[in-house]
């Protein structure tokens, strides 16, 4: 059984406690320590902005051409905060109860409410950090509404709030590395974590430029790496967004926690082609004035403006009165497909259904719709060539985020000793269903106002590395590592050159869209054991294929994008066989993780008996199925009950 | 449809590039421009030959990697459109289209069309941000920010970093790109006064006129 380190003491007294207990570095002697941070969105920025802060050496690494380019970038709709501004009754406590509940009693009672503690201090943060939320005339901050929530608790900007909350950090980042207490490395790619007498003490990075494999030495590291929804090949993620800073953590030791929790987002522009690279979404702010409908019948081709309003099922409304078309995200993608599959969606391909923004126009004026969602409403326009201020939005659900992640403990830290990870990268607060406006809220707090505090007390205990020195054995273990990477890209680019036709025989992009269709169809929005077990004997054999026939072309020492993208499906695959296997295990359905066999009226039927906890899966050497423990989920403040929106 | 593509070739910062002409045909007209070229690199893989390297990730818009100079216009013939939201339907059917990386001295032509963009970087490091530690900052609500004066600053705050002013200048000059964050940092009311922006005399950095700000 894992021990998460939960701090004693009343729930709302825990972080307090642990604050006052970790150990201390005094200020002097915190520049002796160096840690590395990998990953410079929202969690990675903050984090190393703040430690160099507080005086410790920082090196971070980014595969991007610069920190700002991180996929928090891409954020629309918000982020979370107790601030109770709008005086309609929000609180610490409600937040802490909205998050467990969306998370399907799924998450860590203690995580869930010191997250709803610090996301005050995170607005406080931002907004002296010159983040320009949106506010009302008088000059005070404004809300709006997300789904999983009868409280207005959302701090925006316009549809960009990501972006100007990451451009907050980024720039905080800058300023230390101005002050160079930051050696930053952009275009730098991890490829493998040092691990010397049981503790992560570096890493492997290939520069992307130069080829150069290079190893970087630190006190501890931290994994700020993002989320793996890219897998299903079709996402809502950036092109670069994959999995393998953490899944080479997992093969070093780390430990895996709940990887089939993955989040699939009601609202994005339906797929309309072929050879699309993406599945774009639509913020699900929109739904504040948006209302989602199909027709009653099945079938039924008219344009939407000639669908009488009788005849016309506003089914999120219809099943969830309370919370409508602000139900949590879990909930309204089933909703979605469900109608889909009853022949009632919409477009040419039947798969999706109208956002409609038509009752809320005539409210409130097209201004006004204007202002809340701009940049939403063109982008959608580009993408669709449809007027969406005339005629409804069409939106289908897309792989979006990924809850699961690497196992931590209260102090972020994984089972791996220095090795911490923040973000999307970790497993911890959202459980089986993240609510919309809590990513950045859970990055910011982890990167700001956790981790830079956590870290000090495993940094105490550590005697600082020195370059100088006796350390041969650790930078020979290192460099030995590094050949293993390099060696691992050789394999790459020699995938079919020893066949008759010199090369191999399918495109590396091909073989990802095969990964997706396997694990769409069969670990997607619901599963089976049937297709579970489908699924992994297909990635066996994708697996095998990938490695015979994967074109993979040029050189290692220069820019090679058709290899970083051969390196990175090669993880997806190994990586993917881990999260059906999850999925298999979990016997029941919670938040993002639907098993068909577990239903009640097609709502999820959780069993807590047997399946509240934490899983967390152990690498066992190539070719061994891994080991699962687990950390039971208590629920001492809360009483797990059933999920219910209606 | 079908399009004849011509396009900036480079094996690295050292090699000679040139102009290479590609032809592709079944092209959707509701493929992004992005994803009209994910297909002809498909054919050069299948074909043997390394693949046209170029910037991107997010494509929605946001990110600011994706650049390209599209018959001879930054992020091609749309306004205010980067080059990932271009969709093929905004090109006339077997329409010449010369697609070259960003030119600018400051930007050194990594591969093809792969550029090194991290001067931008090097002009935010030197003082675009308000200087706060993390901790420090007193109630959201205690500073009064207009909405037109937010709005404003959102407006300048925007920018994406993608470079494309620098591309478009005949001067290769970052001043728009300074002016933005200047602009967002100066109008809204600051806790803690920012350090000052400074200029990067001497590294090329397009951005030598700019004088410490306020």
């Amino acid at each position: 059984m894992i021990d998460a380190k939960v701090p004693k003491g009343k729930l709302s007294e825990k972080w307090d406690n642990c604050l006052d207990g970790l150990k201390l570095i005094s200020p002097n002697n915190k520049r002796k320590y160096k840690v590395i941070v990998v990953g410079t969105g929202l969690a990675g920025a903050s984090a190393s902005a703040t430690m160099a802060e507080l005086g410790y050496q920082v090196e971070s690494f980014s595969f991007h051409d610069s920190p700002r380019r991180a996929h928090s970038v891409a954020a629309q709709g918000g982020i979370n905060a107790a601030k109770n501004y709008r005086g309609d009754g929000d609180s610490i406590h409600r937040l802490f109860y909205d998050t467990i509940k969306g998370g399907d009693f799924r998450s860590r009672e203690a995580n869930v409410y010191r997250l709803a503690q610090i996301s005050n201090n995170i607005i406080d943060q931002c907004v002296a950090q010159g983040v320009p939320f949106a506010r009302e005339y008088g000059g005070l901050l404004d809300n709006r509404s997300f789904g999983g929530a009868l409280v207005s608790r959302t701090f925006y900007s316009r549809g960009q709030t990501g972006q100007q909350l990451l451009l907050g950090a980024y720039g905080a980042l800058n300023r230390q590395i101005h002050a160079g207490k930051i050696d930053h490395h952009s275009r730098s790619e991890m490829l493998d974590i040092v691990v010397d007498d049981g503790r992560a003490k570096g890493i492997v990075v290939r520069n992307l430029i130069t080829g150069e494999m290079t190893t970087h030495l630190a006190d501890a590291v931290v994994l700020a790496t993002g989320g793996y929804s890219n897998l299903f090949y079709l996402s809502t993620n950036a092109a670069g967004c994959n999995v393998t800073a953490t899944y080479r953590a997992y093969k070093r030791g780390a430990s895996f926690a709940n990887p089939c929790y993955t989040q699939i987002h009601p609202t994005c522009i339906p797929m309309n082609h072929k050879g699309q690279s993406k599945l774009t979404l639509m913020s699900e702010s929109l739904r504040n004035h948006g209302r989602i409908w199909v027709p009653q019948q099945a079938d039924d081709k008219r344009a939407p403006e000639q669908i009488p309003e009788v005849e016309r099922d506003y089914f999120l409304e219809r099943k969830y009165p309370a919370y409508g078309n602000l139900s949590p995200r879990d909930i309204s993608s089933r909703a979605v497909k469900q109608v889909c599959d009853e022949g009632r969606g919409v477009g040419e391909l039947g798969q999706s259904v109208y956002l409609d923004f038509g009752e809320a126009i005539e409210r409130l004026g097209v201004e006004s719709i204007k202002e809340y969602y701009g940049n939403l409403f063109d982008m959608y326009e580009h993408i669709t060539d449809e007027n969406p201020y005339q005629t409804p939005m069409r939106i289908y659900p897309a792989a979006h985020y990924t809850m699961g992640g690497l196992w931590v403990d209260y102090n972020l830290m994984s089972n791996l000793p220095g090795l911490f990870v923040i973000g999307e990268a970790n497993f911890s607060d959202h459980g089986a269903n993240r609510l919309g406006a809590s990513a950045l809220m859970q990055g910011l707090a982890d990167g700001y106002f956790i981790l830079p505090q956590t870290i000090g007390d495993y940094l105490a205990g550590a005697t600082p590395y020195d370059e100088s020195a006796n350390s041969s054995d650790i930078k020979a273990s290192a460099e030995a590592l590094a050949k293993e990477s390099s060696e691992r890209i050789e394999r790459l680019l020699s995938i079919g050159k020893s066949s008759s036709s010199g090369q191999g025989s399918r495109s590396v992009r091909s073989l990802h869209q095969s990964l997706g269709e396997i694990m769409w169809n069969h670990c997607g929005m619901t599963r089976n054991s049937e297709g579970l077990t489908t699924a992994l004997d297909q990635l066996s054999s994708l697996k095998e294929e990938f490695w015979k026939t994967a074109l993979v072309h040029g050189e290692s020492g220069n820019l090679n994008q058709n290899l970083e993208q051969a390196g990175r499906v090669a993880d997806f695959i190994d990586f993917s066989q881990l999260m059906c296997r999850d999925a298999l295990a979990r016997e029941e359905s919670c938040g993002g993780h639907f098993r068909e066999e577990h239903q009640e009226q097609g709502e999820a039927a959780r069993d807590d008996k047997n399946f509240s906890h934490v899983a967390a899966w152990q690498y066992q050497g190539e070719g061994n199925p891994p080991t699962l423990e687990q950390e039971p989920l208590k629920f001492d403040e809360l009483k797990a009950v059933k999920r219910s929106y209606q | 449809m079908e399009f004849l593509l011509r396009i900036w070739r480079q094996q690295n910062s050292d090699a000679t590039g040139s102009l290479q002409r590609y032809s592709i045909d079944q092209v959707s007209p509701d493929i992004s421009f992005l994803e009209m070229l994910d297909n002809l690199n498909e054919k050069l893989i299948r074909q043997g030959e390394l693949p046209v390297a170029f910037d991107m990730d997010c494509r929605e818009g946001i990110c600011g990697a994706c650049s390209l100079v599209i018959n001879g216009e930054p992020h091609g013939p749309m306004g205010a459109t980067t080059t990932c939201q271009l969709y093929m339907r905004h090109f006339k059917e077997r329409e010449e289209i010369t697609i070259e990386p960003w030119r600018a001295g400051p930007f050194k032509v990594i591969q093809d069309l792969v550029v090194d963009r991290t001067s931008f970087d090097r002009i935010l490091q030197a003082g675009g941000y308000v200087s706060l530690h993390t901790g420090e900052a007193p109630d959201a609500n205690a500073l009064l920010i207009s909405k037109e004066i937010a709005g404003r600053a959102f407006e300048a705050a925007n920018c994406i970093g993608c470079a494309a002013c620098v591309a478009a200048c005949p001067n290769a000059s970052a001043m728009l790109f300074v002016a933005a964050k200047v602009t967002h940092l100066a109008l809204l009311p600051k806790v803690n006064q920012s350090e000052n922006i400074e200029c990067q005399d001497g590294r090329g950095d397009g951005c030598r006129r700019v004088r410490k700000l306020q």
